[in-house]
């Protein structure tokens, strides 16, 4: 008898330092089927898939492969036991050529040698089959992204493997692409194997797909057969969160224009392409979009740096071309960058210190030196501002929880008296209440006359505290609207615009 | 758009070539001021002093394209010198330390040597696998504790005399040479060229060699590929090991005499001649090919400020010179650029 499912992973829990990242997750896959895995950003279907794989060592829960209750120790164990994955983020050694990627780990020997003839040979079949026209002593770095990709997948398939995951596989693909991969897939399921897909386009799982388990916030929602789904229904399953009392009101009246950037265009990759906005003083522009959209790039960019190739910004009408962040700064320019144990804090230094980073000038006295009375007024000023919980201000700010720690480094920002503030991601692994609080700063920064561009992969987020909601989608503007005249639906449906 | 990706192209070969260029160039000033340099009996002791360093910068250079760093080869090569010269002096020399000792076949005291470095080796590599320290700052302490432990034997054993009086059978294997036709070729080039062969077979012929790149150019993608990063360093550094005790043995034939200063000094050559040969010290890219000419072109350039009569501390100059701009054009052509 043949059991109903090829692999169980029931009860699933993951936790990493002050996140539960999955909370008794499960997910069943057939034999000969393809199975959807949809959520959010930061739903955690990477990390129950890291889980799986042998990357991330799980908490809790079984994973059931064949009958046989499994424990990968390591992804060379998940491979041999036959579960392959194509990774999101594209793990390839780009110095090195397509056959020698496609066999790494388990190259094919001859008497103890490589035998590099079986191995293009056989490189060269595999694409052939997959009807890919590469040759395979070429090197990786000399491909395209979606070739990249295509290389990926052409390895994960060359495992014969019984559980194949694809982590968002046509990110970069184009549409012809996505049909060869579909190809793969029919062909992969033909042969009994089970597919874990996880994707953002709700079209290509609705085409692919037999069957979508949705998961939010790390926790399990449903599993159904994509014949009861339609992507309304879809989305309403990823997003669906009570939404009242989460923010507070933003009454803020709207003055004139500080900002206006025309059709930016960015020098390296990751590029930003041909974007066009404007900002008023008071005014909060969310900016929206998935991991990878770079959101990040355009906020690097305006705030000098990011090389820019083309395209034009105006400050408060007048002409402004970047330089580096001390020009940014002087021109009225603050930023609070996305990660903030790497880039935002320097944990060793005490809060004060942390506080008047970028505003040491403030802080000299007659004599051209640092006058401590004046660090420490300063340092009180963002404490009381902020309303930072901290004992003293000579507090290693590494001892404070994370929304106290970005309460700092805002008022770090706003001590360099900024017109406008960027802020990447600012409420990122800081409890809900501490949320609150960095929300009703924002509204009180716009209320001053300043403006706030701030870039959050919670859409909620960006409807609760947003007026306007720019949208990002692999590189380009997909669209720009007032928060009132969006929902998540609809962010959803922009933010895949340009996949 | 065409001519820009074409000026990017020759701005690309500019990059990888300039380090070529420049050096060339010195080497022919140096033949312009003195051009009896350019004959064959130079050419015959730059390939002699060469070849240990090119056994040396083989085992580095692997080091190198695992994404390791290794400051203790200088004082590796230093205790196997000592380690062999000891094992291998004459019988009949009047100050033989361990008289006792009977004349010993040269395989013995070289697999002694070799077991001594690999074990430093390895710890090098524990310490950077397991207890995650940065490969530089591992073996930098690994290099002090080396040349402090051999110093204090071989200030024992010595009182500071240097060790001489080697065994003819081993002098003669490492400062032997034969004739074609008027070219003198001294046969420990005909061992670098085999560690060299040998060294070709590993980075291209087995399982190790690829994994050694594949774990250098991208760990995470090595090790979701199912290859395992600690064991694959693990393995290259113990081969290091063993191929510095080689160069070490060659070093202490070759010269006839040996003091605890033996080697000081050597890894930064060696890393700079590997550099200079294209090896990139972010790991993952490097051939074998370019670490000769890199070990070569640096010797030659030594070797001609020598000759002509340069002071040393010139010299010095000109080699730091070298390495820094050799390590900024590494590091530009692979920077990720915003």
């Amino acid at each position: 008898m043949s059991r109903e499912y090829l692999l169980e992973m029931k009860d699933i829990c993951k936790s990493f330092p002050g996140v539960k990242a999955l909370d008794h997750v499960q997910l069943c896959v057939r034999p000969g089927e393809v199975h959807a895995l949809m959520g959010e950003n930061g739903a955690g279907k990477s990390t129950l898939m890291k889980c799986l794989f042998g990357i991330y060592h799980r908490d809790g829960g079984e994973i059931i492969l064949d009958g046989q209750s499994v424990e990968f120790k390591n992804p060379n164990d998940a491979l041999h036991h036959g579960v392959s994955m194509i990774h999101q983020e594209l793990e390839q050694v780009p110095m090195r050529s397509i056959a020698d990627n496609i066999w790494m780990g388990r190259y094919p020997t001859k008497l103890g040698q490589i035998d590099d003839e079986r191995m293009i040979r056989d490189t060269r079949e595999l694409l052939d089959s997959f009807g890919i026209p590469l040759n395979p002593t070429t090197k990786i770095s000399e491909l395209s992204v979606s070739m990249r990709q295509m290389v990926e997948i052409v390895k994960a398939a060359s495992w014969n493997s019984k559980i194949v995951v694809m982590d968002e596989p046509t990110s970069s693909l184009t549409e012809k692409e996505t049909e060869k991969l579909f190809e793969i897939i029919r062909k992969l399921k033909k042969d009994g194997c089970g597919i874990i897909f996880i994707s953002h386009k709700i079209d290509e799982v609705l085409a692919i797909s037999d069957r979508v388990t949705v998961m939010r916030d790390g926790q399990y929602i449903c599993t159904e057969p994509v014949g009861n789904l339609n992507a309304d229904v879809l989305v309403h399953y990823m997003v669906n969160r009570d939404l009242s009392k989460r923010f507070p009101e933003n009454n803020v009246v709207i003055g004139e224009e500080i900002l206006r950037v025309e059709h930016l265009t960015t020098t390296y990759e990751p590029r930003v392409e041909d974007v066009s906005f404007t900002l008023h003083a008071g005014e909060i522009l969310g900016i929206g979009g998935l991991v990878g959209a770079r959101r990040t790039e355009l906020m690097e960019a305006l705030f000098g740096l990011r090389r820019i190739e083309s395209g034009k910004i105006y400050l408060r009408g007048k002409e402004w071309v970047p330089g580096n962040s001390v020009h940014s700064k002087n021109s009225g320019l603050a930023m609070v960058s996305e990660e903030r144990r790497a880039s935002g804090i320097v944990p060793m230094l005490s809060v004060a210190n942390n506080a008047v980073m970028s505003s040491l000038y403030r802080c000299i006295n007659k004599l051209g030196i640092i006058s401590p009375k004046m660090v420490e007024k300063n340092a009180q000023w963002v404490i009381d501002a902020m309303a930072v919980k901290t004992p003293t201000s000579q507090t290693p700010i590494s001892n404070l929880s994370g929304g106290n720690q970005q309460k700092v480094i805002i008022g770090r920002c706003l001590l360099t008296e900024p017109d406008i503030l960027l802020m990447d991601e600012p409420t990122r692994g800081i409890d809900v209440g501490a949320k609150y609080e960095i929300y009703q700063l924002m509204i009180d920064i716009a209320r001053q006359g300043k403006a706030v561009i701030f870039i959050s992969s919670e859409m909620p987020e960006l409807l609760g505290v947003a007026n306007r909601i720019l949208i990002m989608s692999n590189g380009r503007c997909a669209g720009i609207a007032p928060a009132s005249e969006l929902d998540q639906v609809e962010i959803f449906k922009l933010a895949a615009k340009y996949l | 758009m065409e001519k820009k990706a074409e000026l990017k192209k020759i701005k690309d070969v500019l990059v990888n070539y300039t380090i070529y260029i420049v050096l060339i160039l010195f080497l022919m000033v140096i033949i312009a001021i003195e051009p009896k340099f350019l004959s064959l009996r130079n050419f015959t002791y730059i390939l002699q002093q060469a070849a240990p360093r090119i056994v040396l910068a083989l085992a580095s250079a692997s080091v190198c394209v695992i994404g390791g760093r290794d400051l203790s080869t200088g004082r590796q090569i230093g205790l196997a010198a000592i380690i062999c010269s000891v094992l291998l002096q004459n019988s009949d020399y009047a100050i033989k330390l361990y008289p006792n000792i009977p004349c010993l076949p040269l395989v013995l005291p070289l697999i002694i040597a070799m077991v001594a470095c690999a074990i430093c080796s390895m710890i090098n590599s524990l310490l950077v696998s397991k207890l995650r320290m940065v490969p530089m700052i591992a073996s930098l302490g690994m290099q002090m504790v080396i040349y402090g432990a051999m110093s204090v034997y071989y200030d024992n054993i010595t009182g500071g005399t240097p060790i001489s009086g080697l065994d003819s059978s081993y002098t003669d294997f490492c400062q032997g040479s034969f004739y074609i036709g008027e070219l003198r070729i001294p046969y420990i080039v005909i061992y670098a060229l085999l560690v060299a062969l040998l060294y070709w077979f590993i980075w291209n012929r087995t399982t190790l060699g690829r994994n050694m790149f594949a774990c250098g150019g991208n760990p995470e993608a090595a090790t979701v590929s199912g290859i395992s990063v600690v064991k694959t360093s693990l393995i290259v550094y113990l081969l290091a090991g063993c191929t510095y005790a080689f160069a070490g043995f060659l070093e202490a034939g070759r010269t006839g005499s040996v003091t605890n200063e033996m080697g000081n000094g050597y890894e930064l050559d060696a890393i700079a001649g590997c550099v200079i040969g294209g090896v990139s010290l972010r790991g993952g890219i490097g051939t074998i090919r370019g670490v000769l000419v890199g070990v070569m072109l640096l010797q030659v350039i030594n070797y001609g400020l020598v000759y002509l009569g340069v002071n040393v501390y010139y010299t010095n100059l000109a080699r730091g010179l070298i390495m820094l701009f050799a390590i900024a054009i590494d590091i530009r052509k692979n920077i990720k650029r915003k």
